[in-house]
C-alpha cells in the first residue's frame, strides 16, 4: 500500500536540497531554515514512532526546532530571494518558442490529481486499496507532481537539475510563508492543549441572555466568525462554539433544527476565514506568491463579500432555524 | 478555570497588528500559552515538536514548486497572459465567473486539491485576470495590477471554501455529523450538505457582482485617463 510517507520523503529531500544550495551560496540562515525544516519530514515517521514507545527527546528536539525556525524567520536572513531581471527577455522568446505546450505540464498537476482520486477506488494490491485512503487526495497530488515535473522536464527539454533549482528560487522567495500554515496549525495544538477554546466558550455564554433565541443565535454566529479569526480555521472554532452555545442553547433549549445550524454555523466560520491573517495558507502565502506588496492585500480583497455573505448566513439562520 | 492562556491569543493579537514577523509571533505565542498553562519547558517541547511534525501535510504542496518553477523559466506566465488576448470577449468578470464557477464544482465534488495558489492561481489564474482586466484599461497602474491579482486569489479561496461544504464525504460535513453523533443526534451527511446550497449560491452571486463592480471602476479610470487628456 502506498502511504502519504512517500510524499514526506520526497518533500524532505527536496528541502534538503534547497538548504544545499542556500549554504553553498554561503546564504547561512535561509539554509539552516530549511535543514530544520526538512529534518521534520525525514525524521517525521521516527519522531512519531520513539513518542508513541515513549521516548519524548527526539520530540522535544524538534520543538527546540520549531522555536529556532521562529527565531530564524524573523533575523531577516530568509528575506526572498531578488529576481533576475535579464531572465525576462529569454522567458519571452522561450514563451514564443513552446507556445501552448507550456500550458500542459502545468494543467498535469490537476488533471492527474483528479485522474488518480477518481480511479484510486478501483486500484488494489493483494487486495488491499493501493493508495491509503485517509490521505488518497493528498497522494494523488503528491504523484501528480511527480508525473508532471518528468512531463514539463521534456517538454522544456531541461535537466532535471535546473528543475529543482527553479523550484528553490520560489522557495526561497516564500520564505518563511511556507511555514506559516504548520506553525498555525501547531498553535492551534497547543491552544487545545492549554483549554483555550473552553475559556473562551464558557466566556461568551457568560455574557449572553440565554432566554433570547435570537441572542443566542446571534452570539453563536459571531462567536464562530471570531473564534476563526483568532484560530485561523472553522474546523477548530465549530466543536468549540457549538459545545458552548450550539448544542446546550439553540439546539436543546430552543428546539433549532440541528442540521440547519451546523451547516450554517460551519459556513458562518467560513466568513471568518476569509478576514484573517491567521489562515495563512489561504491569505497571506498567495500574496507572496504573487508577489503583493501588501500581504494583507488578498484579506482586503475578500472582505466585502466575507462580510455580505455572513449577513446572508445570519439572516438565513434566523429564519430557518426555529421552525 | 484558567484564563491565562488566553495570553497566547493577546500576542497573536498584538504581534499582527504591530507587524512583527508572523512566524516568530506565533512560536512566542504558544510558548506564552503554554507556559500560562502551567506546563513546563519539557512538555511545551515535546507538544510544539509533535504537533509541528502531526500537521506536516499542509506543506506538501512545496512539490509543485518544481514544475511551476520551470514552467515559469520557460516563459509560462507571458505566455498565459498571450493566450487569453486570442479570446476577444472575455473580461475579467467572464473570466474569474468561470474560475470560480468551476472551482466551486470540483469542490462540491470533493476534489479540493486540484486547484490551489502554487498550483493554479500564479502560474494560471493570475496572469490570465491581468490579461483580462486590460480589456478594460490598456495599462494597469502597479495598484490595479496588485487588486486583479488579489482579487484572483481571493476568487480561488471563495470558491474553495464555498463548494466545499455541500461535499459529503469529507471535511465539513463529516465533523459536523460526527458532533452531533458523539452527542446523540443522529443525521445523514446529505441532510446536512443540501443546507449548504443556498449560501453557495450566494457566494457565486456576490462575489462575481464585485468584481463586475471592480471592473466598472476599471473603466471608469480609463475613461479619466482619457478626460484628463483633452
Amino acid at each position: 500500500m502506498l502511504r502519504i510517507e512517500i510524499g514526506y520523503w520526497l518533500a524532505g529531500a527536496f528541502l534538503l536540497v534547497a538548504a544545499g544550495m542556500n549554504l553553498r551560496e554561503r546564504r547561512w540562515s535561509m539554509g539552516l531554515f530549511w535543514a530544520i525544516l526538512a529534518i521534520a519530514f525525514l525524521a517525521g515517521d521516527a519522531i512519531l514512532a520513539a513518542l508513541a514507545a515513549g521516548s519524548r527527546w527526539p520530540a522535544q528536539a524538534m520543538g527546540v526546532g520549531v522555536v529556532a525556525l521562529g527565531v530564524l524567520a524573523a533575523s531577516g536572513g530568509t528575506r526572498g530571494a531578488v529576481h533576475d531581471a535579464s531572465a525576462h527577455e529569454h522567458r519571452r522568446a522561450e514563451a514564443q518558442r513552446l507556445g501552448n505546450r507550456l500550458f500542459l505540464p502545468a494543467l498535469a498537476i490537476p488533471l492527474a490529481t483528479l485522474l488518480i482520486v477518481l480511479v484510486a477506488p478501483w486500484l488494489h494490491w493483494q487486495s488491499t486499496p493501493l493508495l491509503y485512503e485517509k490521505h488518497a487526495s493528498l497522494l494523488a497530488l503528491v504523484f501528480a507532481c511527480v508525473a508532471a515535473f518528468a512531463y514539463a522536464l521534456r517538454v522544456t527539454g531541461a535537466k532535471p537539475m535546473t528543475g529543482v533549482a527553479e523550484g528553490r528560487r520560489l522557495l526561497d522567495a516564500l520564505s518563511w510563508a511556507v511555514l506559516l500554515p504548520m506553525l498555525l496549525a501547531t498553535l492551534g495544538s497547543v491552544f487545545a492543549a492549554t483549554g483555550v477554546g473552553d475559556v473562551i466558550a464558557s466566556l461568551v455564554a457568560a455574557v449572553i441572555p440565554i432566554d433570547d433565541r435570537i441572542a443566542c443565535l446571534l452570539a453563536f454566529a459571531f462567536g464562530m466568525v471570531l473564534f476563526t479569526v483568532i484560530m485561523g480555521n472553522a474546523f477548530a472554532a465549530f466543536p468549540v462554539m457549538m459545545a458552548g452555545i450550539g448544542l446546550p442553547l439553540l439546539v436543546l433549549r430552543h428546539g433549532a433544527h440541528p442540521a440547519i445550524l451546523g451547516a450554517l454555523g460551519m459556513l458562518t466560520g467560513y466568513c471568518g476565514t476569509l478576514l484573517t491573517p491567521m489562515a495563512a495558507n489561504y491569505n497571506i502565502v498567495p500574496a507572496v506568491l504573487l508577489e503583493l506588496s501588501d500581504t494583507n492585500a488578498v484579506i482586503r480583497a475578500q472582505v466585502p463579500t466575507a462580510l455580505a455573505l455572513l449577513v446572508f448566513n445570519v439572516v438565513l439562520m434566523a429564519m430557518l432555524v426555529f421552525r | 478555570m484558567n484564563y491565562w492562556p488566553l495570553l497566547g491569543i493577546a500576542v497573536v493579537v498584538a504581534g499582527f497588528v504591530t507587524r512583527r514577523n508572523p512566524a516568530l509571533v506565533v512560536v512566542i505565542a504558544g510558548i506564552v500559552s503554554a507556559l500560562a498553562a502551567k506546563m513546563g519547558p519539557a512538555d511545551l517541547l515535546a507538544v510544539l515538536g509533535k504537533s509541528f511534525v502531526d500537521n506536516r501535510m499542509l506543506l506538501l504542496v512545496v512539490l509543485t514548486l518544481p514544475v511551476i518553477g520551470l514552467l515559469e523559466r520557460h516563459g509560462l506566465r507571458e505566455h498565459a497572459r498571450k493566450w487569453i488576448d486570442g479570446f476577444r470577449g472575455l473580461t475579467l468578470t467572464r473570466f474569474l465567473a468561470s474560475y470560480l464557477a468551476l472551482r466551486q464544482v470540483l469542490s462540491m465534488l470533493g476534489l479540493l486539491t486540484v486547484a490551489g495558489h502554487a498550483q493554479t492561481v500564479r502560474p494560471l489564474v493570475a496572469p490570465m485576470s491581468e490579461a483580462a482586466a486590460e480589456r478594460s484599461v490598456e495599462n494597469l497602474d502597479a495598484t490595479q495590477r496588485e487588486r486583479v491579482r488579489a482579487l484572483a486569489a481571493a476568487t480561488d479561496n471563495i470558491g474553495l471554501f464555498f463548494g466545499e461544504d455541500v461535499f459529503i464525504a469529507l471535511g465539513a460535513v463529516l465533523l459536523i455529523q460526527s458532533f452531533y453523533a458523539q452527542n446523540g443526534i443522529a443525521l445523514e451527511p446529505i441532510a446536512i450538505a443540501l443546507w449548504a446550497l443556498p449560501t453557495a449560491i450566494a457566494a457565486f452571486v456576490i462575489h462575481v457582482l464585485r468584481v463586475a463592480l471592480f471592473q466598472r471602476s476599471l473603466r471608469r479610470s480609463k475613461q479619466d485617463a482619457a478626460h484628463a487628456e483633452d
